[in-house]
């Protein structure tokens, strides 16, 4: 078997902060509390943090997006790294933990802290959710726009809710996919969160307030866009030796996927049934000692319904096309189905932790700390997937070191 | 039947006015690459850069044909028929930004290359009218010194568009 060098990492240790609507506390403040309890969780020390890692830091929408850039946490925690990243170029959110995984299989560092954290409930205040370029609005020049938004935003293509809108339009008119079958991911998220005590939105979702809710962007209504939050999410990516040392279970990782063939833009890309999550599926598998079929927990990303439906074929869960006949119902997806998908409740309904929640909430599933809702027959194996459009990453975790 | 009246203006499917896009237009800052495209409206006819070589179509603009193997096809903007397919849309129903109505955003691919796309807006045309794959021609809206080549049903339109287009 080839020794693909992220088979050299686990997680060891995880951690959040407080996470809600509108907390009102900074950016670098959740990303402490949330580093100190991934560090105390892993049954390490500050001192024994040599690594640091983030999505995106600094250079990418505003701060409310992008979290602390690594420098100001490095400084926060007072770390004496060995080794440090941050960019939001590569294969999704997720992309962070990957160059961890490698940092600790090169030797760079042995243990790396990586965070996500967002404030964009705070910054989105009362208003509406804003688009890009939606900030033009209070008067005065508008300014204009070169690069690939320049080709979006003149037509009001102003947010990747218009642009996954494309994609699903697509699947309605190729595959007959209906509003009806797409709710289930909605419905599946709202009936994890009234499970799962720090998520957002817990009240009950029928498919009737689905279908009854307003549209944002048709085919997408409300409930299928998630839910802007405050909240910090941080892993230990440690390398593997240190697994028997580490008090809770670690997570070993099997594969990461990262390949992008596609045109990486949201509306050049060679089929607008899919996105980039075609082409990082395939690659973890083909890293992957494991089948779709190995997999008992699916965290996909919800940031917008259609996206986790196109994960669900794309990692091969059913056959391209036919997601809307497997998620109808929520009877493969539920909790206690065949294959439990984003038990947390995921972006939808616990909040936008944007693809970290879910890498989170498939460690607490590895590890049987689900609490109500954990996953009745422990799962061994768990695939997280991060992104939509163009951004794709997914990885393969499993319990054991497999 | 299409619930929207002869003659008035195009509707969404629950009957308020459909719009030509956004309340504001955010336009793209010209420079030497993307000129041709955003001015050749002036002119009433759609451009895009070909290929002198291998005669495909190139979007958005590049600085050398990315399908001749040896990175050394030139390109030049070319007029296209400025018919097409509306390959996706969605109708926008999120105010954005204040006073956005609904309209809609349609992906549209040209008849000679169906890999060419553009991001645009359909116009003339009612939400329940709205079908993929159906055929479209473009129409230009002049802002500052931009023309945006925005999309119709083709063959004309039993709508007719305030404020008169181009």
């Amino acid at each position: 078997m080839t020794d693909f060098l992220e088979r050299r990492a686990v997680i060891s240790g995880i951690g959040q902060s407080k996470i809600g609507r509108r907390l009102g506390r900074s950016a670098v403040d959740l990303t402490v509390e949330a580093g100190l309890a991934a560090i105390a969780d892993a049954g390490l020390t500050r001192h024994d943090i040599d690594g640091l890692a983030t999505y995106p830091g600094g250079g990418m929408g505003g701060e409310a997006f992008a979290g602390p850039t690594s420098p100001e946490v490095q400084d926060a925690m007072r770390l004496k790294l060995n080794w440090h990243d941050g960019g939001g170029e590569g294969p999704g959110q997720i992309r962070a933990v990957f160059a961890a995984c490698l940092a600790v299989a090169a030797g760079l560092a042995r243990h790396v802290l990586v965070y996500r954290t967002v404030t964009e409930s705070t910054a989105q205040g009362s208003g509406g959710r804003q688009g890009i370029g939606g900030a033009v609005s209070g008067g005065g020049r508008v300014p204009r726009f070169s690069g690939s938004f320049q080709w979006m935003l003149p037509f009001g293509a102003v947010s990747a809710a218009n642009w996954l809108a494309l994609v699903a339009t697509r699947r309605m008119h190729e595959f007959g996919l209906r509003r009806d079958q797409l709710a289930w991911i909605a419905l599946n998220g709202r009936a994890n969160a009234a499970r799962n005590p720090i998520a957002v939105y817990r009240d009950p979702m029928t498919l009737d307030d689905y279908l009854a809710v307003r549209m944002v962007t048709t085919p997408l209504c409300l409930y299928d866009c998630d839910a802007p939050c405050d909240g910090s999410t941080a892993v230990v990516v440690s390398h593997a030796d240190y697994a028997p040392d580490a008090p809770n279970p670690a997570c070993h990782v099997n594969a990461i996927g990262t390949a992008l063939q596609g045109r990486p833009s949201w509306d050049q890309f060679d089929d607008m049934t899919t996105m980039a999550a075609r082409d990082a599926a395939a690659s973890m598998w083909k890293r992957a000692d494991l089948r779709p079929s190995d997999v008992d927990t699916a965290q996909l990303y919800d940031g917008f319904s259609i996206i986790t439906m196109v994960w669900l074929e794309e990692l091969g869960f059913c056959a391209k096309g036919e997601s809307g006949a497997f998620v109808e119902g929520g009877r493969a997806i539920a909790l206690d189905g065949p294959l439990p998908l984003n038990t947390s409740g995921g972006q939808l309904s616990a909040g936008r932790l944007h693809g970290f929640g879910l890498l989170h909430e498939a460690c607490v599933q590895l590890r049987g700390q689900g609490g109500e809702r954990q996953i009745p027959r422990q799962p061994e194996v768990a695939v997280v997937a991060n992104g939509g459009g163009p951004i794709a990453g997914s990885m393969l975790l499993t319990r054991g070191a497999g | 039947m299409s619930e929207a009246a002869s003659g008035s203006e195009p509707e969404t499917t629950t009957g308020t006015p459909l719009g030509r896009g956004p309340a504001i237009r955010v336009l793209p800052r010209l420079d030497d690459a993307n000129r041709f495209f955003w001015t050749s409206g002036a002119e009433g006819v759609l451009r895009f850069l070909r290929c002198e070589r291998c005669r495909r179509y190139v979007h958005p603009p590049a600085p050398l044909c990315p399908y001749c193997e040896d990175g050394q096809g030139h390109l030049e903007p070319e007029a296209v028929s400025g018919r097409g397919r509306l390959h996706s849309f969605t109708v926008n129903y999120q105010q954005w930004i204040p006073d956005d109505g609904p309209y809609v955003v349609g992906l549209v691919t040209i008849d000679e290359q169906d890999d060419v796309r553009l991001m645009t807006n359909i116009v003339d045309c009612a939400e329940s009218e709205l079908t993929a794959d159906m055929p479209v021609e473009v129409t230009f809206e002049a802002q500052e010194d931009v023309w945006l080549p925005l999309f119709r049903p083709a063959g004309g339109s039993r709508f007719r568009p305030p404020g008169g287009s181009r």
